[in-house]
């Protein structure tokens, strides 16, 4: 099912300009997605999720933003394309889908229209084949009665629909890849399945590959190939969906398995990872930073890294030294 | 869409009776009658009594108020005892002139505020915004009527470009030589109230577009594609309008109400000016017309802004 490579990002480094200053949101990022494959994104918020799908699909601000290293698509440069390219790129070639279905939609546009726009920019389809694409998109995602749904406002459907139509207009005109940010977080558990199902559903008919952002492990573990773990700007291990489960190596995927509710553990209290993320102005990219929040780990928290991860087993990569010696202090004996 | 229009047009009756009522009884509140005037002070007060009587002024107040709205409806208001004309055909003549100044003002200021608001909001921040900021705070904070002076003896006295006041030169004959003078006597007018008038719909739309710049629906048009130039006009601008359709309602209803000051100053005889005249020579019956006028401009303009949000904004419409 999974292919030859769509996405390759390579020492991806975004800097924010805040009060006149540089700080950097993510650091040597080393990502690749193949044609089929979805790939998962996790990380609690603040770890930079998002600021590498905005970097992928160039909607910074470039005033205010710089993107380093390199990002291609079928071997095609993303970075510093012009403008005129990059809207060539968006909604052509990559699709997108937003967390909240209520707010990424025009209120004042009927949803036929705004799918419209989308097929109106590029040149995929022609104009004559418009209407029927619409209701084809619709029906696609699922949606019941897509000519009804074409001539409403977005206000007039549910959140579960909404979503449908973003999707819907993300594939409009058949991209490569799909960029899913928290795709699913707005909803409730049974759309969420219906939702992700759509998505696995477009994977197989048309081998688009999809970054899945997202901080629900009971997601990735539902429909993701691979899956990468990010803290603060960085990615901290990387592997298979069903590897990373039954071995996560990095303290930090530990302790977001751990922190996982389970139910067979319902009574026990729920483990919680002290502190947050810290901030940009406080991220020392050469360091372990997750270390900062493991108190029994200090000796090893200043230590100066490699920035490269280590391919510890096939196919399954972490970065730093401390997977080797962590262990949780419960477990410790 | 219909039945939005008239679920509206029906709340307006109970909203018209309370304003009639209320105007009324401002009437009857205030002090004296019309004979007090009229009659001199050897008059014998039995036959200022039979006058009373007559005009039926001894009635109970509810036979009074239906005897006033009976007459308000087949538009009769009575006479203004000042001008000795009929309050109808006195307002109606210089509603006319009001009209034309208040349009030629309401589209200058529109013209200027408009690009002032965009052009401000796309380059948010920057010295060009910041000056208008600046101008629309400054014009709306100075006192109109001092402008207006400093405009008249400027423009007016001492370049003597434009007439400082009426509106239509005597010397005009023909239709055409009156148009052209009406217009050029409307100029300095609304050239000034247009300049004063930006500062409600710049910051409305302004800040409207900012608002909407940073929505989550523009992140998606962007993602699909589309240019900017089209997000702005497609999206951002279409968004950020809704507010300034919302109040042009107000405004085009508006217009008939009359600029008090600005056709005092510039000696324009509109409706703004026939109501300052009135209350100075307190002819109760052209001041009593012109507010229950402006009450009813209201309303409408208060039902007419509903009926173009419920076109313009799909979320409004009630099935």
């Amino acid at each position: 099912m999974v292919g030859d490579d769509l996405l390759n990002a390579n020492k991806v480094t975004v800097s924010f300009l805040i009060d006149g200053e540089w700080q950097t949101g993510i650091y040597d990022v080393d990502l690749d997605i193949a044609h089929g494959e979805v790939l998962a994104l996790v990380g609690e918020s603040g770890s930079g999720k998002s600021t590498f799908a905005t970097s992928v699909i160039g909607l910074h601000n470039p005033n205010q933003t710089k993107v380093t290293g390199s990002i291609t698509l079928d071997g095609k440069e993303l970075i510093d394309l012009p403008d005129e390219e990059q809207n060539k790129i968006r909604g052509e070639k990559i699709g997108m889908v937003f967390q909240d279905p209520l707010a990424a939609l025009n209120p004042l546009m009927k949803i036929g229209q705004q799918i419209q726009e989308a097929l109106d920019i590029h040149d995929v389809y022609q104009k004559d084949q418009y209407y029927d694409r619409v209701i084809e998109l619709l029906n696609d995602v699922g949606i019941v009665n897509p000519q009804r749904t074409a001539n409403q406002y977005p206000h007039e459907l549910s959140g579960g629909m909404r979503q449908r139509v973003i999707i819907a207009l993300a594939i409009a005109n058949d991209p490569d890849l799909i960029i899913a940010d928290e795709p699913t977080t707005a909803l409730d558990t049974t759309i969420q399945a219906q939702i992700l199902d759509v998505l696995l559903e477009i994977r197989d008919r048309k081998d688009t590959g999809i970054l899945l952002i997202t901080h629900d492990l009971g997601v990735v573990a539902e429909v993701a190939d691979s899956v990468a773990v990010m803290y603060a700007g960085q990615i901290v291990e990387k592997a298979p969906v069903q590897e990373l489960f039954e071995n996560p190596l990095h303290p930090y995927t530990r302790s977001l398995l751990r922190s996982n509710p389970k139910a067979e553990q319902a009574d026990d209290e729920l483990y919680v990872i002290p502190g947050t993320v810290p901030a940009l102005s406080e991220m020392d990219h050469h360091k372990d930073l997750f270390l900062q929040r493991v108190p029994w780990m200090q000796d090893q928290a200043d230590e100066d890294i490699s920035d490269d991860l280590v391919e510890a087993k096939p196919q399954h990569f972490v970065r730093g030294n401390a997977w080797k010696t962590f262990e949780f202090q419960d477990e410790k004996g | 869409m219909w039945k939005v229009i008239i679920r509206r047009l029906l709340i307006m009756i109970p909203q018209l009776f309370i304003l009639s009522v209320m105007v009324f009884m401002l009437a009857k509140m205030m002090p004296g009658d019309p004979f007090g005037g009229l009659i001199g002070p050897n008059t014998d007060p039995k036959q200022i009594e039979a006058l009373r009587e007559a005009a039926g002024l001894n009635d109970p107040w509810w036979q009074q108020y239906i005897n006033w709205i009976q007459n308000a409806f087949h538009g009769d208001f009575g006479m203004s005892y000042t001008m000795k004309q009929p309050v109808t055909t006195l307002i109606g003549s210089r509603m006319v002139n009001t009209f034309w100044l208040s349009l030629l003002a309401m589209i200058l200021t529109y013209l200027l505020a408009i690009p002032m608001a965009i052009s401000a909001a796309r380059r948010e921040g920057s010295w060009w915004d910041r000056v208008l900021l600046i101008y629309n705070s400054v014009t709306f904070g100075i006192p109109a009527y001092v402008v207006y002076l400093l405009f008249i003896f400027i423009f007016g006295f001492t370049l003597g470009w434009f007439p400082t006041g009426g509106t239509v030169s005597p010397s005009a004959t023909g239709f055409f030589p009156v148009l052209m003078s009406k217009i050029y006597h409307m100029i300095l007018p609304a050239v000034t109230m247009a300049l004063l008038g930006t500062t409600a719909i710049f910051t409305y739309l302004r800040s409207g577009i900012l608002d909407e710049q940073g929505q989550d629906y523009v992140k998606t048009a962007r993602a699909k594609g589309v240019t900017e130039n089209r997000v702005f006009s497609r999206h951002i601008l279409r968004n950020a309008l809704l507010p300034i359709a919302a109040n042009f309602g107000f405004v085009i209803t508006g217009l008939l109400g009359g600029a008090i000051f600005a056709e005092t100053i510039f000696g324009y005889p509109g409706l703004g000016q026939l109501f300052i005249t009135a209350i100075t020579s307190r002819d109760y019956s052209v001041i009593t017309a012109l507010i229950l006028f402006n009450g009813l401009l209201a309303l409408f303009g208060a039902m007419l802004s509903d009926i173009i949000m419920a076109i313009v904004d799909p979320r409004i419409r009630i099935e």
